[in-house]
């Protein structure tokens, strides 16, 4: 039973991992319409920023500078926004299918630097960097980084909530609706591209962070770049991209499924169950394409929740009068 | 003196293989409109289906060669008609998803059936030529030649054949072609076997010149996507020339950075060309 | 009977509709003017009469057979061409290849209609090697109708043939839409230049909002006091 919960709880902690980055992605792709495929490049930024921080001092790479964790997950947020701010300032003039193609090329470099510069990252043997909260209330760790994360990704989804429905987020929904008319109007449409560009990759930058700390431990094969990407890719189109709710609930949803194949191939024989994480990945592209097909607009449409919301403002309404 | 010529042979072979990946993207891109995120996987697929002759029946590799590019050529039709044709009204950008969704899921089947690990095609080592202190493998004459003959058929197809022309009018213009009365669906499935088997023949000259890796093909989408983007999108023969420029400005880069930053290259020249120039060097199309 | 007659249509993008009851007919042999302010649905009706925008009711029918929302392709093998307004030949394609394009759906030798093309517009002719992009305006063109000719067509839809051409080339255009006309095809164009259109046509239609407003001969519309206070500047 303890194993059971044990297990809920530090799947949760992924759930919320990812759906911080989803909500990053959101930004970017779901409000503004910039094709990012390059989220694990932000990601791991972030995770070796404030693993490098807060790590205990080490031979092998730069740092650690065993500084608390507060300061490691700003400055993940900080290196993360300025890798996208020098990104956004070369390719954001860039229609969104060459942006989609330079953004790859981002992932691969950082990937690439990340492998090669051992000096920093400690190469292809890793960074250990210890875990936070090990001694908090009895000790679980699991238990204190869960409540963590829940307290995180409340606060970053109630600040982004708010910016989606400043005036700020209706200017970003115009750009991606009409780039023209929304210039036309007097705005500048790379300065809103780049603010929702580095804002959405300083999150991204974040769930690097809470990554880090969550295993302890770093190495550039931690991140399977492609899979990370794409399953935060599929996470937010399943739920529904535009709608930070949708966002949330596809990290839960596509997470779980994820997890399920982990037990469905578990299941399998032996001689085939090393090859079970191709066939996870396989069955999670087959679903991709499902909910292309047959619900491209995802579990929460932005539409959908707009119609949900002015009909609820309708029926409140009715109430008072 | 020697150092460049062995960069330049080099270049010229890594280009070769560029080049045919790029061929079958840019044609892609200019009559479907959208980038095609699993071509990279569909130069891998070709690369293992060659595998399957060589390893069951023992067949010769100049034999298998052409089983490969015949079974990457009925997958890439495939994908397009079951996956890609339905979503073909709606936006691009979703085919653009759906694209990267298939690229894990031709992956995950590579690695379900071949397993993870490097494989070779031969396990014998292919002896270097030396020639005043350059090196050249037979394997480099190999997939030179081959991708030559190649870019010659291609050439003989899209001037000399109805279908060629009208692959190329679509890419011109969808719509006028399709109001003058072009079988687009016809053309597109044509657009698909010869996108496949180019990526085919690509993933198999990469696996002659190193190994056979499930991520092979992923791994030189970058300087793929650059090369065709340097050539114009649309245009096959831009596709060739951008092949070769990027191959050498790889293999040359390396005199001053390290080869691991090969891609960044590619990549560099890429952003370049789409911030001065979009429509490429023999201006393709930029819608 | 009526080589085409469109009756009574509607339709137009997703759920707007632009053509609230449209009806045309061409006569074997006709020019017909399509002439009508901005946003009339001139452009739409031929896009309609092609397969291009959906026509949800009402009926088209080509030589007596139903041709309302079939594809392109179908609708060209039925002896109808289509030319649309500029970018209207294929720019990289020499302009033989675009004469070639026109006779796609063709299996037997069409070189005796690239001969016909050639005697019509000898330009083309001499041209006949380059990318169709690098020619004029005028010479595009002529290409593209040459390219609608290569099927033998019944009738040739023209979408504003002299949009963005200059005005000494627009006589030109003209010509030579008389000159097709002359081969014995009927031809039904949508036109800006209403006065010229209307002076070469033997029939037209007046548009607005999506409905048929006049219609009669080239001549009479062009007395009409209301058609030339509306379109012809007095």
């Amino acid at each position: 039973m303890a194993g059971i919960i044990e297990y809920a709880m530090f799947t949760l902690c992924l759930i919320g991992i990812y759906g911080i980055l989803a909500l990053g992605l959101n930004i970017q792709w779901g409000l503004t319409g910039l094709f990012n495929i390059g989220v694990a490049a932000f990601f791991a930024v972030g995770a070796y920023t404030s693993g490098i921080l807060t790590g205990p001092p080490s031979e092998a790479h730069l740092g650690g500078f065993a500084m608390p964790l507060l300061v490691g997950m700003l400055g993940a947020i900080v290196t993360s926004g300025i890798l996208a701010l020098l990104v956004g300032l070369i390719t954001l003039n860039l229609r969104a299918d060459y942006l989609a193609i330079a953004s790859i090329g981002i992932a691969e470099i950082v990937r690439l630097f990340l492998k090669t510069e051992g000096w920093l990252t400690g190469g292809v043997r890793g960074m250990e960097i210890g875990r936070p909260f090990e001694d908090w209330l009895g000790g679980n760790f699991t238990l204190n980084f869960l409540i963590f994360t829940i307290i995180v990704v409340a606060i970053v989804y109630v600040l982004l909530e708010i910016a989606r429905r400043a005036p700020w987020g209706r200017v970003l929904r115009s750009i991606r609706e009409n780039e023209d008319a929304t210039m036309a109007a007097g705005k500048s449409v790379l300065a809103f591209r780049l603010q929702a560009f580095v804002l959405g990759s300083c999150v991204m930058g974040l769930a690097g962070a809470m990554y880090a700390h969550f295993f302890g431990f770093l190495s550039p094969e931690a991140f399977r770049p492609m899979l990370a990407t794409f399953l935060v890719w599929v996470m937010l189109i399943a739920g529904g991209s535009g709608n930070n709710k949708g966002a949330l609930i596809g990290a839960l949803v596509i997470w779980l499924i994820w997890s399920g194949t982990e037990f469905a191939t578990g299941l399998l024989p032996a001689d085939l169950s090393t090859r079970a994480g191709s066939l996870r990945i396989l069955l999670i592209g087959i679903l991709l394409e499902i909910i292309l097909v047959t619900r491209p607009e995802g579990l929460l449409s932005e539409a959908g929740e707009r119609k949900r919301q002015i009909a609820r403002e309708k029926r409140r309404a009715g109430e008072e009068t | 003196m020697a150092e460049f010529l062995q960069l330049t042979i080099y270049g010229i072979v890594a280009g070769s293989i560029f080049s045919l990946g790029a061929i079958g993207l840019s044609l892609v891109y200019g009559i479907l409109r959208f980038p095609h995120f699993a071509h990279g996987d569909l130069i891998t697929l070709g690369a293992y289906f060659t595998l399957l002759p060589v390893s069951i029946l023992g067949a010769p590799p100049e034999l298998s060669f052409f089983f490969g590019v015949a079974a990457t050529m009925v997958v890439a039709v495939a994908v397009d008609q079951i996956l890609y044709r339905r979503l073909r009204k709606v936006a691009p950008v979703i085919l653009l998803i759906a694209s990267v969704g298939v690229a894990l899921i031709l992956r995950s089947l590579v690695q379900l059936f071949w397993g993870a690990g490097n494989q070779y095609y031969s396990q014998g080592i292919d002896m270097p030529w030396r020639l005043s202190g350059v090196n050249v493998k037979p394997d480099h004459l190999l997939i030179v030649a081959g991708a030559v003959i190649l870019v010659v058929l291609l050439h003989l197809f899209l001037q000399k054949t109805k279908t060629g022309k009208a692959m190329r009018a679509m890419s011109d213009n969808a719509d006028l072609a399709q109001v003058t009365g072009i079988e687009v669906n016809k053309v597109i499935i044509w657009t698909w076997v010869i996108g496949g088997g180019m990526a085919a023949a690509a993933g198999i000259f990469l696996g002659l010149d190193t190994r056979l890796h499930p991520v092979m093909g992923w791994r030189i989408l970058l300087p793929v996507f650059a090369a065709a983007i340097l050539g114009g999108i649309g245009r096959p023969y831009g596709a060739i020339v951008g092949g070769l420029i990027i191959g050498l400005a790889q293999e040359y880069s390396t005199v001053i950075l390290s080869p691991p930053y090969k891609p960044a290259v590619a990549f560099a020249l890429m952003v370049i060309m789409l911030i001065f120039k979009p429509t490429g060097l023999f201006a393709g199309r930029k819608a | 009977m009526s080589l085409l007659q469109v009756d009574q249509i509607r339709g137009g993008y997703g759920d707007v509709d632009i053509l609230n009851g449209v009806d045309i007919r061409v006569e074997p042999g006709e020019i017909v003017a399509i002439i009508g302010p901005n946003g009339a649905g001139k452009s739409t009706v031929m896009k309609a009469v092609f397969g291009l925008v959906k026509v949800r009711e009402g009926s088209i029918t080509y030589r007596d057979k139903e041709i309302a929302n079939l594809r392109p392709d179908q609708i060209v093998r039925q002896g109808l061409c289509y030319v649309p307004q500029e970018k209207n030949v294929f720019p990289t394609l020499t302009v033989e290849e675009n004469l070639e394009m026109g006779a796609f759906i063709r299996n037997d030798d069409f070189s005796q209609d690239l001969e016909k093309v050639y005697e019509l517009f000898p330009a083309l002719y001499e041209k006949r090697r380059q990318p169709a992009g690098a020619l004029s305006g005028g010479q595009r063109q002529m290409v593209a109708m040459g390219r609608a000719l290569m099927l033998n067509p019944g009738l040739i839809l023209l979408d504003e043939p002299t949009a963005g051409l200059a005005p000494a080339i627009v006589d030109l255009i003209f010509q030579n839409i008389n000159k097709v006309n002359g081969l014995g095809v009927s031809i039904m164009m949508v036109e800006q230049n209403a006065k010229q259109a209307l002076r070469m046509c033997h029939r037209g239609y007046v548009l607005t909002t999506g409905r048929n407003r006049h219609h009669d001969t080239g001549e009479n519309l062009l007395n009409n006091r209301e058609v030339a206070e509306m379109f012809l500047g007095g």
